[in-house]
């Protein structure tokens, strides 16, 4: 759907061009309105409330079903009987519906771009707050929940108010040993944890330039730890060879901002001295430096999750652990992204140093992020993990402590046994 | 219309889907009346078994932050409580709220203390909200009309079903 162009008046954000295209009028910050559906995730955290919704009102056809996709990677592989009987509801509904069932292939976040069903202009959403990691390919893409996805199922469509946008432009060169990780959690220590909510972000500026999709992918998928709706990144030729590499059958809409947009808030930030950052127990907007939490002793660490378990992570580990071994106290777990990534890393020879470093490399899922694989702290325990979140109990266990850094960070930590600035290694 | 009267339970800034209900527990089973017993046990032990139907949830900024599951919203309704009070909510946990007819209204909530009778009217275009125990009136937020729609029929599939497009 195509609404008249003429009538952009030149003053757009991002969200308000995707929400005009997809409502087929002019949208403006603070409307409600109807809007057509590209993509819609449902995972198996989410989707069998769906199903119950769809059953519930006796619905059993899907819309564009081939534009719907289940993926398991919350509870990989099925822990109990109780799952065991989700999952198999998933299956059948996938069968009896058509939409795409994707089950031990990875996280969802990180797989759905992989098959081509995200592209620059869609408008996605996702049962999972961290959907909003495919602006990294300049989609405005949104955590909603079940029942938003069961209406857009059955109609194409969903109400959404059009968000207003904060614009952030990062100046400036990153220091060497500061990576997107580190300007992000900066960002959360910056605005805090509902800094930006209700509103979605505009990434902007020579450090985004100069990113890699893997490390805009960080920045966008942590956008919801601040609140945002959406985290959208600029469309360049580093998006556009990304999507040449993978089989994209869907046409593609890359959306710029006009140069007049009108803005909610606009930060401008000089980032040449960052340091890297670390979120301590058990905020995400609970900032410091590197330099102020050195030395906090570490029982476990992680490496993975859709923050941070792509190949450039597991890359970047390895390179890191030729030199050093892991400190015996910690025990080391590394969860690649998705198959795609583990099989790159299998190749390589990535994964069997890990194993031989005595890390434990886990199947492709969400793991231990949100305690529901594998992999539980014990009490009192302190762990550096590469996720996006450190809340209570958020690994499982109420009476551990989680500290968010880089893999950088985290690989330093694993190998000393404690909080440790990788930059001094 | 719809009238709600009810006692406060306070909560503060920043309460995250995980503390309404912890992840491990989703695991388990997607019934919300058996997830009710355990809202909020991460940071107020007990508080599930507690609760009295009808009264009213109060909090600081941010309700609802963190993940984006409906179950959220949906525990907090099965264990009876059909209101909650916030300087501001998450969005997508005030989205699944109202999708699910559940009441969030955002207003000034500092001066409403634990046990505070409260009464809550939702009428299309005003909201009124009265602390009753202080004898204070608290001005909130209005909600957007479409979405009073949804809140008047009881939730978005109500809303939908009547309107005959789903």
């Amino acid at each position: 759907m195509l609404y008249n162009k003429g009538v952009y008046m030149g003053k757009q954000t991002i969200a308000e061009k995707v929400f005009s295209t997809k409502c087929g009028r002019v949208a403006h910050a603070g409307d409600i309105v109807i809007a057509e559906v590209d993509h819609a995730l449902l995972t198996d955290a989410s989707a069998p409330l769906t199903i119950e919704i769809l059953k519930k009102i006796k619905r059993n056809k899907v819309k564009d079903p081939k534009n719907v996709s289940l993926v398991i990677d919350h509870y990989v592989p099925t822990p109990n009987n109780k799952v065991a009987r989700l999952h198999q509801t998933m299956r059948k509904f996938c069968r009896e519906t058509g939409c795409n069932l994707y089950e031990m292939k990875g996280i969802s976040h990180q797989i759905l771009p992989e098959l081509g069903h995200v592209v620059p202009g869609d408008l996605i959403i996702g049962a999972d707050s961290h959907t909003c990691t495919y602006g990294a390919f300049n989609a405005f893409a949104s955590g909603v929940g079940s029942t938003d996805i069961a209406v857009s199922m059955v109609t194409g469509n969903l109400w959404f108010i059009v968000p207003s946008t904060i614009k952030i432009q990062l100046d400036g060169r990153l220091p060497q040993g500061t990576v997107a990780k580190d300007v992000i959690l900066w960002l959360a220590g910056k605005i805090g944890s509902n800094g930006a909510t209700y509103k979605a972000i505009e990434y902007t500026g020579r450090i985004i330039n100069e990113m890699s999709i893997d490390q805009r992918m960080t920045i966008s998928n942590m956008s919801i730890e601040i609140g945002a709706k959406a985290g959208i990144m600029p469309y360049d030729e580093k998006t556009e060879k990304w999507l040449s590499r993978i089989s994209v059958t869907k046409s593609m809409e890359p959306v710029w901002a006009d140069k007049q947009a009108i803005y909610d808030l606009e930060i401008v930030e000089d980032l040449s001295n960052l340091s890297p950052q670390i979120a301590c127990p058990h905020r995400v907007d609970n900032i410091c430096s590197i330099e102020e939490v050195e030395g906090i002793p570490i029982n476990m660490a992680v490496l993975g999750t859709c923050t941070n378990g792509r190949y450039e992570d597991l890359a970047k580990a390895d390179e890191m652990l030729s030199n050093y071994d892991l400190n015996p106290n910690v025990r080391m777990l590394i969860i690649p992204a998705s198959n795609e990534v583990y099989l790159k890393a299998i190749r390589d020879g990535i994964i069997e140093r890990f194993i031989l470093k005595g890390a434990v490399v886990l199947i492709p899922c969400c793991g231990p992020c949100c305690g529901t694989g594998n992999g539980i702290p014990s009490d009192g325990e302190n762990v550096i993990s590469t996720a996006n979140r450190n809340f209570i109990g958020r690994m499982g266990n109420i009476n551990s402590n989680i500290y968010l850094g880089s893999v950088e960070t985290v690989v330093a930590s694993a190998i000393k046994g404690q909080i440790y600035d990788h930059r001094k290694l | 219309m719809l009238n709600f009267a009810g006692c406060a339970y306070v909560f503060g800034d920043d309460i995250n889907t995980d503390y309404i209900i912890a992840s491990r527990r989703k695991r388990d089973t997607i019934d919300n009346k058996e997830l009710a017993q355990f809202l909020m046990e991460d940071i107020r032990p007990g508080f599930g078994q507690k609760v009295i139907q009808g009264n009213i949830l109060v909090a600081g900024k941010n309700f609802g932050c963190g993940a984006a599951m409906e179950v959220a919203s949906l525990v907090i309704q099965a264990a009876g409580i059909p209101v909650v009070l916030a300087k501001s909510f998450a969005r997508t946990f005030y989205r699944n709220g109202i999708n699910g007819g559940l009441v969030l209204i955002k207003c000034n909530t500092d001066g409403i203390e634990e046990n505070d009778e409260l009464t809550v009217t939702v009428t299309k275009g005003n909201i009124k909200i009265v602390d009753n125990t202080k004898n204070v009136i608290i001005p909130s937020e209005e909600i957007p009309d479409k979405l009073t729609d949804y809140l008047l029929a009881g939730g978005l599939i109500s809303y939908l079903n009547r309107d005959g497009s789903i």
